[in-house]
Order: C-alpha cells, then structure tokens, then sequence
C-alpha cells in the first residue's frame, strides 16, 4: 500500500538493479585500487626515486596507502622531508 | 592448429561446465573436430553433462602422469562423432596437474583438432592456473548478480596478469521479467562495470536442468531459448556476427493470468 502511495506521488523506490549497478562501481573502484605487497613496494620506490630528484626525503618514516570510502578512493601519502636539494634554490 | 579456448569464472555455479558442454556440442554440430578437456579434478562433472559418465577408463592425470598417451583417454561422443572428452579424475586433487602439463599436451593435441576447449574450476588458485596456462582466448562466464560480476572482475585482472588478453564475457541465468522491472542488472550495466567484449547472453531456461538430466546438452533441443543463446555464441566464436536476441517479453495474457493469480 505504501508503495503504491510512493509512487502515486512520485517518490517511487529507486529500483534494485540501478542499485545493485551502483554498489558494483564503488566496490570494484576499492577492489581494484587494493594492489598487491609487492606492486606497493615497487609504487614506493618509484615515488621516492621521483621525489630524490628535488628534496631529501625520510624514507623510514614515509606512509603510502589506500583510502577508501563507499564514494571514491585516494592514495595518501605522508612523506616527511629532511631538506631540500641546495641546487634547486636557484 | 587448434584454437584453445578456457571458460572460466570466478564465482562458482555460473555455468561454466554448462557453458562448456554446449560451446562443445554446437561447435561439433558445426563439424568441428572438438576436444574438451576438463580440469575440475576432484569434482568432475563434465561426462554427466554430456552423458559420457560410463564410458570414461582413463583421465587427465593418467596422462599427464605419461602412464596412457592421450589418445586413449579421450571418450568420443556417441551422437557427435567429432567431439572428445578428456574427463579428470574424481579422486585425485588440483595439485595433481599443474600449467606446464597442460600446456605440453594441448602442444602434443594441436594439429588434430579445430578447438580445445578447456572447463576450468571455480576460484584463483591452482586449478585456475593450470586451466589458462595453455589458452588463447578465455571465456569468463557470470550471472547478473552483484558478487558474480564482482568475481568475474577479479578473475579478468587475474587473467590480464597472466597476459591472457583475448577474454570474452557470457551472461548466463539471465531473467528477463526481472530486467524488465528494473530488478537485475541488465547486459548494458555489466558491459559498463567490466568493459569486456559480450559474445553470449544465456536466458535462465528450466530446459537446461532437462537437459542435464538427460545427459543432452540443451543446444541440442530445439526451441529453447538457452539452446538458441548457446547456437549464437557458437555462431560468435565462429567469427559470425549474430545480433543479441532481445530477451522475449511477457506477454499480454501472461501478465493477465498473473494478475489473477492464475501463473
Ligand atoms: N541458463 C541456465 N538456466 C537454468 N539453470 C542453469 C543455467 N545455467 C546453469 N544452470 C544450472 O546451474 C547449475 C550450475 O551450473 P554449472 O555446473 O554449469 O556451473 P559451474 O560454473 O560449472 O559450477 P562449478 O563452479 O561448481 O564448476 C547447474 O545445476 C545448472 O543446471
Ligand atoms: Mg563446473
């Protein structure tokens, strides 16, 4: 009876599939950015062999790792610097 | 040379065997010279789906293990005298072959055959390994389910990984009432979340469970809509350009006779 209420006054019930299509896409964004140990540690190195080029950067305490929440997903990186390269200043 | 060909998926109970058995048939129909080989060791079902399960004498691991040459495994069908099977054990384990045995002997079967088509056991692990090592083109079979499709995503990047880059995709179980009421996820929703190339929509149809009763895979009974589904994938596989099937609509007398309860 509700539902028939809803849709009667145009608040019909998004329908299981367009949700179920949804849930899909945001999940397999997550699944596919959880890389394996080994591609991290490759995706680390690169990023500090790219960062070396201008600053000095700690790398024992540097954080690399995947957000994710139900709407996107981000790489976040601390990385903490010791100094910047000398010859750059100019 | 033979084209070699894997079903695969990574949800289990999609159809793959189902999917096999008939690719198989309708290719042999086709006069094909077919062998398929099924590396769901330990959980065999193959022979039942073609009603080869009382002639078997040797499998997959007897050759493999170098005890019989192949040929002395392979069960011809009765009807389709083109088609092969190579049916593993059901007592041994996954571990029992590994990829370098099946892709020695897929060598060993090449000039003798126009396909190898190769059933291959549900998940990521070793069997599936094993099951792609020798393929060329893979079929990654779901239903529209929201864990199915999630699992055929995981195994086209397993794939991918293992550079096996021609993959197909079959939607099997397929109910089109659902679809229509915008209650299941449809081919154009699953062709966007996946981005693979379809060759096959399989309505959900109560004739393939006759037909696996039977040991006559359902390609062979005219008139089902499954049948016709699995004779435009063969026709796909073959190179023709066959347009999907709109799935049948409900029709009226059927939407009256529900409405009274009748259905
Ligand atoms: N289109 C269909 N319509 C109705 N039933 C189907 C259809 N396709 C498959 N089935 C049924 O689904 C069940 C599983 O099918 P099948 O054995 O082919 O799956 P599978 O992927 O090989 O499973 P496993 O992962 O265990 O090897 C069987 O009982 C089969 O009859
Ligand atoms: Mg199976």
């Amino acid at each position: 009876m509700l539902d028939v209420l809803m849709k009667v006054f145009g608040k019909s019930e998004k329908k299981s599939g367009k949700i179920a299509k949804e849930r899909l896409q945001f999940v397999l964004i997550r699944d596919r950015a959880s890389l394996s140990p080994e591609i991290m540690d490759r995706l680390k190195n690169d990023i500090i062999a790219v960062l070396s080029k201008y600053m000095e950067i700690n790398t024992n305490e540097m954080e690399i790792s995947f957000a994710n929440d139900s709407e996107s997903a981000a790489l976040i990186a601390n990385i903490p610097i010791n100094s910047m390269r000398q010859n750059l200043r100019r | 040379m033979s084209k070699i060909i894997v079903i695969t998926s990574g949800k289990g109970g999609v159809g793959k065997t189902t999917t096999t058995a008939n690719v198989g048939v309708g290719l042999a129909m086709r006069g094909n010279r077919v062998v398929l080989i099924d590396t769901d060791t330990g959980l065999r079902n193959l022979d039942l789906l073609l009603g080869l399960e009382n002639r078997i004498m040797y499998d997959l691991i007897d050759v493999t293990s170098g005890r019989v040459p192949y040929k002395k495994a392979l069960v011809r069908h009765k009807k389709y005298e083109s088609l092969f099977l190579l049916p593993t054990s059901q007592i041994k384990d996954k571990s029992a072959v590994n990829p370098e045995d099946l892709v020695k002997l897929c060598n060993e079967m090449n000039s003798e055959y126009d396909y190898i088509i190769i059933d291959c056991p549900a998940g990521i692990e070793q069997g599936f390994k094993t099951a792609i090592a020798a393929a060329e083109c893979a079929i990654v079979v779901t239903t529209p389910e929201i864990s199915a499709v999630r699992d055929a995503d995981k195994i086209i990047g397993e794939l991918a990984r293992a550079d096996k880059n021609n993959i197909k995709l079959v939607v099997n179980r397929i109910r089109p009432q659902l679809v229509e009421k915008g209650d299941m996820l449809d081919m154009g929703d699953i062709d966007e979340i996946l981005s693979i190339n379809c060759i096959g929509q399989v309505p959900d149809d109560e004739a393939v469970v006759m037909a696996t009763n039977r040991g006559e895979p359902v390609i062979t009974m005219n008139g089902s809509p499954a049948g016709q589904a699995y004779k435009n994938i063969v026709g796909r596989i073959c190179g023709e350009d066959i347009p999907f099937l709109k799935p049948p609509k409900e029709g009226f007398f059927a939407k009256l006779k529900k409405l009274f309860g009748l259905l």
